[in-house]
């Protein structure tokens, strides 16, 4: 479904990523770890297509497309999702107007019938559950005034309602307590699909508790330095990163 | 690469001016210029009775004595030679009071492109329209369904002549002909406008509004309007202009009268959208307007709301003087500056009652080189106790070279009054519209989006038909009405 071949990319003068190769197949878990400032969330913004960053080297394909080569939104209407570490706060704005908007694009892309408002009430109702979440929510602005748990849920929620077949999740576990952070979680394991990919991107294993990958791949200095399974996970947690980082040249 | 924000706003904002054209209609004008003898000729063209004469006469002395406010507004511009303006212009086929039925179809077919049929079938249900085309009004509709209600709906040049007795009480009673210099010289030429009676506990069944087109070149627009809501009666009226693009730049110094008699409400929509020039500067309307409201009576409502995109300055203060005890004034604006537009707008709440209220929400959008300044004075007298003000005022930039600017006026001589005053300033940001997209939307609906997001207070007191109008200039689409 995504194929990455050795990646390049910076930001500015920056070069962060330094050769990212990864392979993620439909049904698939991977994790993405790594200490702080090791590019994994640059990986996840590059992908999205952030007009910040600069691919200098590499490629990456998504369904059979080159993914490089298309604007964010066409990447979003080709089913990727990105949920952001720090989601954006769009005063006046209702999360229903804005999750509407989104959706019918979406189907737009999929060759499907745009939603009336009140086919997309009857929808939204449903996604709610997943993040257990009553309807007040869609009548707020989108993410304005929200604590940092109701924004990551908040994610949880679009990525219901969009059903992404790609869905990339950048730190959603970090600020969250352990309550949201079980409802995000489960969130997450009850959109997967034999059809769809997730990539969690995080620094800490506690996620991988609720979320189970197949893969985890660690990335420092912008480099995949050591990829397995699940196990890998834990014995970072026993561990630490520096076992496997002090090997790299920064 | 994908274009920067600012790019995309100017695309955006800068799309050709649909309303550009010119209607081809042998026109019958004064020559250039100014003095008591085009007074006289335009008071005599409009077969105005003696009284209405030497109000104009006494106005034009009056203007002759007056400086240029040139000095405190946020706005710059060559200074204006008043003798080379054009004060009267009429499409020369026009008959006063002409039924839909004789207006010359090239006026229809213009109103029609301009997206307001003038025939009473194919307007919006329940919006009657007044259509003024350079100095005169071309066409009213549904007077007669109003009529039998009592309610006054007609040019300006026919109440003076139909409806002497409200004109003499009311004209010029809010803003005298002295007030300030642009009001003068509109006194002393204004060639017609809108006039409107509500009769006592008359609820209004339709909107009202006015559609204000200039043709001629070099030709000023003076129109005037009054409304009268006695009391008890409601009425909501809107109000819609457009010029054609032309390299010289073009006055429109309009005046705008309310009055609100007790327990009367009256609402007013302005979607100001006049050509505003090229991306040089070069062109434009100066839109110079004196607009007030009185609530003369006890627990009396003014409401503006107002969108202005267009003009290459707009110098305009939509105000109220809460002379009732227990009246509410409110001021809704969103300005738009792009290019090298100038706004300097704003709002006057003068309390004088008792326990009078008034909100004002300002949104200021500026982008390109646009310059963008609010203006605002909330004055308490000392009679008004219990007087309450909330001001709340917010600007948003798009782009490094446009600016916005806030000059808010606070003077309270009530001890036991509240005033409230919020400001904010914001840039659109690339993460907001990297976010938007990242959902599927492209640019210019995340832009759109964004940008009505912000305008959301001011828009949803606009009524539906003008909040479609809104859409359509801001390129914004409206939030639907689940959630």
């Amino acid at each position: 479904m995504l194929e990455i071949i050795n990646l390049h990319a910076r930001v500015g003068d920056k070069q962060i990523l330094n050769g990212i190769s990864l392979q993620v197949r439909v049904g698939e878990v991977h994790a993405i770890m790594g200490p702080n400032g090791s590019g994994k969330s640059t990986l996840a913004q590059v992908l999205a297509g952030h007009p910040a960053y600069e691919v200098t080297a590499g490629q990456a394909t998504f369904q059979g497309r080159d993914l490089l080569d298309l604007e964010p939104e066409e990447r979003a209407r080709a089913g990727l999702f990105l949920a952001f570490q720090y989601p954006v706060e769009i005063p006046g704005v209702s999360n229903a107007y804005f999750l509407r908007a989104a959706l019918n694009e979406i189907r737009k892309a999929r060759g499907q019938e745009e939603l009336d408002p009140i086919d997309f009430m009857d929808l939204a109702e449903e996604k709610l559950k997943l993040v257990e979440w009553g309807p007040d929510i869609l009548s707020r602005a989108v993410n304005a005034g929200f604590s940092g748990g109701e924004k990551k849920r908040n994610e949880i929620l679009q990525m219901a309602v969009l059903e992404p077949t790609l869905a990339i999740l950048d730190e959603t576990d970090s600020g969250l307590d352990i309550d949201a952070l079980r409802i995000v979680a489960e969130g997450v394991n009850r959109l997967r699909r034999p059809d769809n990919a997730t990539v969690v991107v995080t620094h800490y294993q506690r996620l991988l508790n609720y979320i189970v990958p197949d893969f985890v791949h660690v990335i420092a200095a912008g480099r995949i330095v050591r990829s397995g399974g699940r196990e890998l996970a834990l014995e970072l947690e026993a561990k630490g990163y520096e076992w496997l980082t002090e090997a790299v040249p920064a | 690469m994908s274009p920067s924000p600012e790019s995309s706003v100017e695309s955006l904002v800068n799309r050709e001016y649909q309303y550009g054209f010119v209607t081809d209609i042998e026109s019958e004008s004064l020559p250039p210029g100014l003095n008591e003898d085009v007074v006289r000729t335009i008071s005599a063209k409009k077969q105005e009775p003696a009284w209405m004469t030497e109000w104009r006469l006494k106005a034009y002395r009056r203007w002759l004595e007056m400086k240029e406010p040139h000095h405190w507004a946020n706005v710059s511009y060559p200074v204006i030679d008043y003798q080379k303006i054009i004060y009267y212009s009429a499409p020369r086929t026009a008959k006063p009071l002409g039924s839909l039925a004789e207006v010359d179809p090239e006026l229809l077919r213009t109103y029609e492109k301009l997206g307001i049929p003038l025939s009473e079938q194919k307007l919006f249900a329940g919006v009657a329209v007044d259509a003024i085309f350079d100095s005169v009004s071309v066409a009213t509709t549904f007077k007669e369904t109003l009529r039998k209600q009592g309610i006054v709906f007609c040019s300006m040049n026919e109440a003076i002549r139909e409806h002497p007795d409200l004109v003499q009480a009311y004209l010029g009673s809010v803003v005298p002909p002295n007030d300030n210099f642009f009001a003068a010289l509109n006194a002393a030429v204004f060639s017609d406008g809108s006039f409107v009676y509500i009769p006592k506990g008359v609820r209004c069944p339709m909107e009202l509004s006015t559609y204000f087109r200039i043709n001629t070149a070099d030709t000023g627009q003076f129109e005037r309007t009054l409304i009268v809501a006695d009391e008890g009666a409601t009425v909501s009226y809107l109000e819609g202009c457009t010029a054609p693009k032309r390299d010289t730049n073009q006055l429109h110094a309009a005046v705008v009268e309310l009055v609100a008699l007790r327990g009367a409400t009256i609402k007013y929509s302005t979607v100001q959208n006049w050509y505003a020039g090229d991306a040089e500067g070069k062109g434009g309307i100066y839109n110079f307007v004196t607009k007030r409201g009185k609530c003369a009576g006890d627990d009396s409502k003014i409401s503006w709301t107002q969108v202005e995109t267009g003009s290459a300055i707009t110098w305009k203060y939509p105000s109220v003087i809460l002379q009732g005890d227990r009246s509410v004034g409110e001021f809704y604006s969103v300005a738009v500056v792009n290019g090298k537009q100038q706004a300097d707008t704003g709002t006057k709440m003068i309390h004088v009652g008792r326990d009078t209220r008034s909100t004002i929400v300002s949104k200021g959008i500026s982008a390109g080189q646009g310059n963008n300044s609010y203006r605002g004075l909330v004055k308490v007298l000392g009679r008004a106790s219990g007087a309450r003000n909330y001001t709340q005022c917010d600007s948003m930039l798009i782009g490094n070279r446009c600016g916005a600017h806030t000059f808010p006026y606070i003077d309270v001589q009530n001890p036991t009054a509240a005033v409230e005053h919020e400001a904010s300033t914001s840039k659109i940001g690339e993460d907001q519209i990297f976010y938007l997209k990242q959902r599927g939307l492209n640019t210019e609906n995340a832009i759109s989006m964004i940008v009505n997001g912000f305008c959301k207070e001011v828009f949803k007191e606009l009524p539906m038909e003008f909040a479609v109008e809104a859409q359509k200039l801001l390129g914004v689409s409206l939030e639907g009405s689940v959630g």
